[in-house]
């Protein structure tokens, strides 16, 4: 079966700026992926060309192996999301706005009105009028417009921005659910936390390029981690480790030895350590945060040589 | 064809549901109150427009003084409010992408709020019609009216006449529309697509009265508001109005294919 998302070089000019930079992105079925960059990396410009909303200037997109500029709406059966903020006539009621849209839709969307209205629990307010919706409730209805077309991939473009603390905690137990569910989720977000508790692989986008691409455990083991070591004999074990293999930055600092490895290479030495008589008293890893790595990411000068090379490390 | 349909439809139920679509009905029956009662209160008709000056005569006259009037602002006006801001509302509001997203493709959705764009124009030129005969029956009685050629009109004949001619100038209306769509589509700002037909409107009364110019004032869409004079001559005077048909139909033919190149082309990026 075609994979729910596949872009290959898409590039979109706006005169001299290039706000997308030929990005490839590949989201797997059952993929609950985190699409992040900072504002204005090009995050939301590349969601409309996923949905035909934008032409792109090069590049293809396929949403279940259906491209949107050829075979418009068609390509767009069983996708469903929103980008930037979810819009609604506001001098229609909620239902009325969801009966508009099942009418667009088809099918048996017209059916499940009822039943997303109690997804987002918006059913007991379904009667107002959108004015005066806050805006917490305008994006659980953007949820439930998308829900409607009961949708196998769904494209949601910063869904908590706005939103009150519960309000953030209920939309991220939504996406939870339904990601249970079985659907693909794609979640635009510059909320590291967010993508963290919610996402399994990533996308991460820094000035229309995607400088990385693959699982957030990728990222983390092409990242490594950083260790401190205290053991009952200190210089001997600052030798060793400074002979080990697969260490580097190796320091004392703090009354600890500290070096950056992968996971195998600590496993290793604490048996050399171990052959050595040196006792371990602790080795507290201090693995990265999404955070470090996001800026590590977005912010190196080596990702604005090589954005490619960087996307390879995680692929 | 099932696609248009249900646009149309709910573009329709959208219109019922915004003050703006009232606000153009009023225009079209305040005005033809407002005239009927001001000729009742001077006892006084216009006398430099066809049929002025018969309105006190039969009420039959009052309709069709209306068209006069209603050529130069009052129907560009009413057309404009709606179909100038039936796409570029969508966009300003960011609703766009959210039907551009649904399972219908862009050209019926386009042809959709065409239609509903033309039904309102014509509910209200409808409503118009409706009103100045009304006033003019309670000022004037429904009485035989003056053709154009100097004979008298039945008063059962002049009603179909007025049907004839209400509908002739339909088909220039139909034009606005389908031009004020085309700024609707290209503006993205409802009150720059609005302003905009008005002003287009404008210039072409304003070209057809530039000396010099008067080789073209055939062919241009607003000169067909008076098509209709055409029933009102003994014997009918079809040329005009045949005129009036295929001028307008180019017209309509490019603006809508404009419309809907742009519509089905363009990136939807606001919202």
């Amino acid at each position: 079966m075609p994979a729910p998302v596949e872009a290959r070089g898409l590039v979109k000019r706006y005169g001299e700026i290039v706000a997308v930079d030929h990005v490839d992105l590949t989201v797997a079925a059952g993929d609950v992926y985190g699409y992040l960059g900072p504002n204005g990396a090009g995050k939301t410009t590349s969601l409309r060309m996923l949905l035909g909303l934008i032409k792109p200037n090069e590049g293809s997109v396929r949403l279940f192996g259906r491209d949107p500029l050829v075979e418009g709406a068609r390509a767009l059966q069983g996708v469903a999301g929103f980008v930037e903020e979810p819009r609604f006539y506001p001098y229609l009621s909620a239902r009325k706005n969801l009966e508009l849209l099942a009418a667009y839709d088809g099918g048996g969307a017209r059916e499940r009105i009822d039943s997303v209205l109690d997804i987002v629990e918006l059913r007991d307010r379904a009667k107002d009028k959108v004015r005066g919706y806050s805006h917490g409730m305008r994006q659980r209805l953007g949820i439930a417009g998308a829900l409607l077309r009961d949708p196998r991939l769904l494209l949601l473009d910063e869904p908590t921005t706005g939103l009150d603390p519960a309000g953030i905690r209920d939309m991220r137990d939504l996406v939870r659910r339904l990601a249970e569910q079985g659907m693909t989720i794609v979640l635009s977000s510059h909320i590291l936390a967010e993508v963290e508790a919610l996402c399994d692989r990533v996308g991460i986008l820094r000035r229309g390029r995607v400088v990385f691409e693959g699982a957030l455990s990728e990222l983390r083991s092409a990242a490594g981690g950083t260790y401190a070591l205290r053991t009952t004999d200190q210089r001997r074990a600052l030798e060793l480790c400074e002979a080990h293999a697969g260490l580097s930055g190796v320091r004392q600092d703090d009354g600890a030895v500290r070096f950056s490895a992968p996971e195998e290479a600590v496993a290793s030495l604490s048996i050399a350590l171990g052959d050595a008589d040196v006792g371990i008293l602790a080795l507290v890893p201090h693995m990265p945060t999404l955070e470090e790595l996001f800026f590590d990411v977005t912010e190196s000068d080596e990702a604005d040589r090589a954005p490619a090379g960087a996307a390879q490390a995680g692929s | 064809m099932a696609g248009t349909l249900t646009v149309y439809r709910w573009e329709l139920r959208k219109l019922l549901s915004q003050k703006r679509t009232y606000i153009g009905l009023l225009f079209a029956t305040a005005i033809p109150a407002i005239f009927v009662s001001t000729v009742a209160a001077r006892n006084h008709g216009p006398q430099d427009v066809p049929f002025g000056r018969y309105v006190l005569e039969s009420g039959l006259a009052v309709p069709l003084v209306l068209l006069t009037f209603g050529a130069y602002w009052l129907f560009p006006l009413i057309t404009a409010l709606v179909a100038g801001d039936i796409v570029a509302s969508e966009d300003h509001n960011g609703t766009l992408k959210t039907i551009l997203t649904r399972s219908l493709d862009r050209a019926p959705i386009f042809a959709g709020k065409a239609l509903a764009a033309c039904t309102y124009a014509f509910v209200a030129l409808v409503a118009m019609a409706v009103v100045s005969l009304a006033g003019g029956a309670i000022i004037s009685g429904f009485h035989p009216l003056v053709s154009l050629s100097g004979t008298t009109v039945s008063t059962g004949h002049g009603l179909v006449l007025i049907g004839a001619s209400f509908l002739v100038y339909f088909v220039p209306i139909l034009g606005i529309a389908a031009i004020g769509l085309v700024f609707s589509t290209i503006a993205r700002n409802s009150a720059g697509a609005v302003v905009a037909t008005l002003m287009l409107s404008f210039v072409l009364q304003l070209v057809a009265i530039l000396p010099g110019l008067g080789g073209i004032k055939p062919y241009l869409l607003t000169n067909q508001f008076f098509a209709w004079h055409g029933f009102l001559r003994t014997p009918t005077d079809w040329a005009p109005i045949t005129h009036a048909l295929w001028v307008c139909a180019i017209w309509i033919a490019a603006s809508l294919a404009a419309g809907v190149v742009v519509f089905v082309r363009r990136d939807v990026a606001g919202g």
